[in-house]
């Protein structure tokens, strides 16, 4: 996408850069004056000023003096949000999941949100055809280990076209095993993927499978129980060898050697746990369980999120709530007669958010595959006609997340020194008519050209304009 | 589960609030306790327990009376073999599943927990399924519905495993039996002889993983710098099951596997708590009773694969007269609607007295699952697990009309019949709202 950039921007913008061939300083200063500013970690300013250098914000408020050398740009009539954050993505990988052992479950969530063929990664390892697991200990579908920091691609065009909508940062993770790996928070721009991460692991991806009544044959586990029983002996084995290790170091003379063991290095390196629960039901089972594995939760699902929301609050586990409204499969047949409850899930899955919010559960949004933004931002004006408030709303898509992955010190508002990622709106953030004029990643400014009318299949955003980009070596 | 439902629950959700429940008064009904005998008279439910049975019982100021003339009062239908409120029966993948747990897959919103309780079924094993030689862990239930699961427990009822044995974890799992892995990964067992052996191999594993923790734990105490053994959930259960900790629940048909497994039981020194169904049990109901274990049957089901060939509906009679613990079970959520009219065939075919009958349904399964101190039969201080009958429970023509569980009401059937126009009215509005 960088190449879209024209030699003349870059030449205009080469007198304010400072170093040019150090991309971590040549971001530019910027003056953003005369704008509605949303912070979101506190009121709101009506017109105030930020000031964005070197990739951080250095100043807001309303009495900013603007710096000498800031590129000026006026506001007026303009609104700065903080860059909103995709709580759970695939945004910035391939669709690939990394080898691993197969197992019966855990065959769901694969990565829907890349939205574009992206160049599939270098190194394909060749496994002879797995043999169907016998047990936990053949560690089935479990690439625990790999980490999204190390599998970013920086011209996945999904980047691109959700940075057009207003998005700056993805928690993306690894798909597709139970153990599908550890997520990364990355910044949607980007010459090396290594200076696009925020922060390489945030929490461990798991994922549930089809849960069907497990058949025989084709490996452990086969079914919803098999992948909970897995799930607690992973965890299980997991203190086990973290005691076993420590023994074994202070007395390496006269006992055995704990064998080593990726998947259980990569599961203790995870300070979170990601645990679907769609269902009343689901939260309930999933509460329960991860409060028994003692682990720091963190829920995604959640369209029954409105059911259950006191027994969250009491919790305190986190929710992230999909965008993807529940529908009726387009091919089902029309004369089957649902359940009442599951036409009662589909009538009010939108209401979830403004449940959690009611009740002081801490929660996000998540795109959940969704292709455009302009979906997303329909998605989200339906949870505020469903009882939530506009301004929970913009912070279930900035502050909220970057709390839940504890990078609220850096992320999710328009604070001095935090990282300067923002977007500059003409309207409501999520308003249907509503522009993105200009969005802030990591300091370096992009003037989105409009999803096109059609817009379906985020593949096809168009490149936004950019100037004042990292890294491009302009001497 | 906190759910302010207009939906399924309104009966059940109208009580849950209420945290003093108030005592319950069943005035003039024919009351079968099971165990001690039948009267024209009174129960009474009192904090979940029932407080008085007797001809005259004076209601408590604040009681609730229930005008039982003409009608029936029973203790509360217990199935030893269930598969409802469960989101996964089998792990399948391999011959010894004991890791895993129905406990962890419970869905108390399944619908066939309220048709059971109109059914007058209170209490219910939930098990795992019969594809493994060992199967998953199980529980007791009570069907407390508009709960949550962990609420619909059975308090301090033994938790169980399944054991399987015969043609379903026989059954190699190859591309014949749709497996998409094809032959290639064709599970053991394949025989009998196969299922024996799993068995054995399991527990000669849970003799070693406690005989390791046992060392573990010596050198620990001596202050020895050791390792500790990694927890292995799967032997875990087999080291209960040996320790007399959980309860074996087997499902079998022949009569040769039958003594087998009753022979490797007696080898590892653990006992089988049920035989479940158990159709060939009438060739082997003396050895089935020497070795103290419970028969769980079907009254006249059976003929649906070739070990399900050599039975007969006398089974359930022949194994009460020969001194085995018996129940009748539903295996099935429809076939739970009607448990009651399953125990009247043990009238029709084998001549069981109408108490013997109703005992296979109520307090032999309550003995089997080890819950006979707490329900089975109406007495003093049990559980008020109680059924109300507008006849004689065992009579086609008779239905349940309401259903008591720990005192509190579950089910009603005027309260249901009365509900059901409102809830096609909030269908057909939910349906027209999709459809826009």
């Amino acid at each position: 996408m960088k190449n879209v950039v024209t030699s003349i921007y870059c030449i205009a913008f080469a007198g304010i850069l400072a170093a040019p061939n150090m991309a971590a300083q040549d971001r530019g200063v910027y003056v953003l004056r005369d704008a509605r500013v949303v912070r979101v970690s506190g009121p709101v300013i009506e017109h105030g000023t930020v000031v964005v250098r070197d990739g951080l914000i250095e100043a807001v408020g309303e009495n900013i003096t603007a710096p000498a050398d800031a590129w000026p740009i006026d506001c007026k009539g303009l609104t700065i949000y903080p860059g909103l954050i995709d709580a759970l993505s695939t945004w910035g990988l391939t669709n690939s999941p990394p080898p691993a052992a197969t197992g019966g479950g855990g065959r769901g969530g694969g990565g829907r949100g890349a939205a574009v063929a992206t160049p599939a990664p270098v190194t394909t390892v060749t496994v002879t055809p797995a043999t169907p697991a016998r047990g936990p200990e053949d560690r089935p579908s479990n690439t625990s280990y790999v980490k999204a920091a190390d599998q970013i691609f920086p011209n996945d065009r999904a980047l691109e076209t959700f940075r057009n909508g207003g998005f700056t940062t993805a928690v993306t993770f690894p798909r597709g095993n139970i153990f599908s790996g550890q997520g990364s928070v990355i910044d949607m721009a980007g010459q090396r993927a290594g200076e696009m991460v925020v922060a390489d692991s945030v929490g461990q991806m798991v994922t549930l499978g089809s849960g069907g009544r497990g058949g025989g044959g084709r490996g452990y586990p086969g079914s919803l129980m098999g992948v909970i029983a897995y799930i607690r002996q992973i965890y299980l084995d997991a203190d086990h060898y973290k005691v076993a290790k420590a023994i074994y170091e202070k007395h390496p003379q006269g006992l055995p050697r704990p064998a080593y063991d990726r998947t259980l290095e990569g599961v203790l390196a995870s300070p979170r746990v990601l645990i679907p629960a769609g269902r009343d039901v689901e939260i309930e089972r999933m509460l329960a369980f991860t409060k028994e594995l003692k682990v720091n939760a963190i829920l995604y699902g959640g369209n029954e999120a409105w059911r259950a929301a006191d027994l969250l609050k009491q919790s305190g586990t986190p929710v992230l709530l999909s965008l993807k409204y529940p529908a009726k499969a387009p091919d089902s047949d029309p004369d089957v007669e649902e359940p009442l409850r599951v036409l009662e899930m589909r009538e009010k899955a939108p209401a979830s958010a403004g449940a959690l919010s009611k009740a002081g559960v801490k929660f996000a949004f998540y795109s959940d595959g969704l292709a455009t933004t302009r979906e997303i931002n329909a998605a989200v004006r339906k949870a505020i006609e469903q009882g939530l408030d506009a301004a929970s709303a913009v912070r279930a898509l900035t502050l909220s997340p970057a709390e839940i992955y504890g990078v609220s010190d850096r992320l999710g508002s328009i604070d001095k020194g935090k990282i300067a990622n923002l977007v500059v709106t003409e309207g409501d953030l999520f308003g249907a008519q509503t522009k993105v004029k200009y969005v802030f990643v990591d300091g370096g400014k992009f003037e989105p050209v409009a999803e096109p009318p059609a817009g379906r299949g985020g593949g096809r955003g168009q490149a936004g304009a950019q100037t004042g980009v990292q890294g491009d070596p302009v001497q | 589960m906190r759910r302010v439902l207009v939906l399924l629950n309104v009966i059940a959700s109208a009580g849950i609030a209420a945290a003093a429940e108030a005592p319950v008064l069943i005035q003039n009904a024919t009351i079968l306790t099971i165990t001690k005998g039948s009267f024209k008279g009174s129960i009474l439910l009192r904090d979940g327990k029932i407080a008085e049975l007797g001809e005259k019982v004076l209601a408590p100021p604040g009681a609730l009376v229930v005008d039982g003339a003409g009608k029936y009062v029973m203790p509360g239908i217990i199935d030893c073999h269930s598969h409802i409120m469960a989101e996964a029966i089998n792990e399948g993948s391999v011959s010894v599943s004991a890791m895993v747990g129905i406990s962890d897959v419970l869905n108390p919103e399944d619908i066939a927990i309220y048709r059971a309780l109109a059914g007058g079924v209170t209490s219910a094993n939930i098990l795992h399924g019969s594809a493994n030689s060992i199967g998953g862990k199980t529980l007791v239930m009570k069907m407390r519905w508009g709960k949550d699961a962990e609420q619909m427990k059975f308090e301090g009822a033994l938790p169980g495993i399944k054991f399987a044995l015969g043609e379903n974890p026989k059954r190699a799992g190859g591309a014949a039996q749709g497996n998409p892995a094809g032959d290639a990964n064709l599970r053991y067992p394949a025989t009998r002889m196969g299922v024996e052996d799993v068995i054995r191999e399991a527990f000669t594993d849970a003799q070693a993983y406690k005989a390791r923790w046992d060392r573990y734990n010596a050198q620990a105490a001596k202050g020895e710098v050791v390792i500790p053994p990694a927890r292995d959930l799967k032997l875990e259960p087999l080291v209960e099951v040996l320790e007399g900790k959980r309860l074996v629940h087997a499902h079998c048909y022949r009569q040769d596997e039958i003594l087998m497994l009753l022979h490797v039981a007696d080898d590892y020194g653990f006992k089988i708590r049920t035989l479940q169904h158990v159709l060939e049990g009438y060739k082997v109901a003396k050895e089935i009773a020497a070795h103290g274990a419970g028969a769980s049957t079907f009254a006249d089901w059976w003929g649906y694969k070739m070990e399900a060939i050599d039975a007969i509906p006398y089974n359930a009679a022949v194994l009460v007269r020969k001194g085995v613990l018996t129940s009748l079970n539903s295996d099935d959520a429809e076939l739970m609607r009607h448990l009651d009219k399953e125990a009247a065939k043990t009238m029709k075919y084998g001549g069981l007295t109408e108490t013997e009958a109703l005992s296979l349904i109520t307090i032999n399964p309550a003995k089997q699952l080890m819950i006979d101190s707490k329900v089975g039969s109406l007495e003093v201080g049990k559980d008020a697990d109680v059924l109300l009958y507008d006849g004689p429970p065992l009579s086609n023509f008779s239905k349940v009309v309401k259903v008591w569980i720990d005192g509190h009401q579950y089910f009603d059937r005027d309260q249901d019949i009365e509900a059901r126009p409102a809830k096609e009215i909030e269908r057909k509005s939910l349906t027209k709202k999709v459809a826009e």
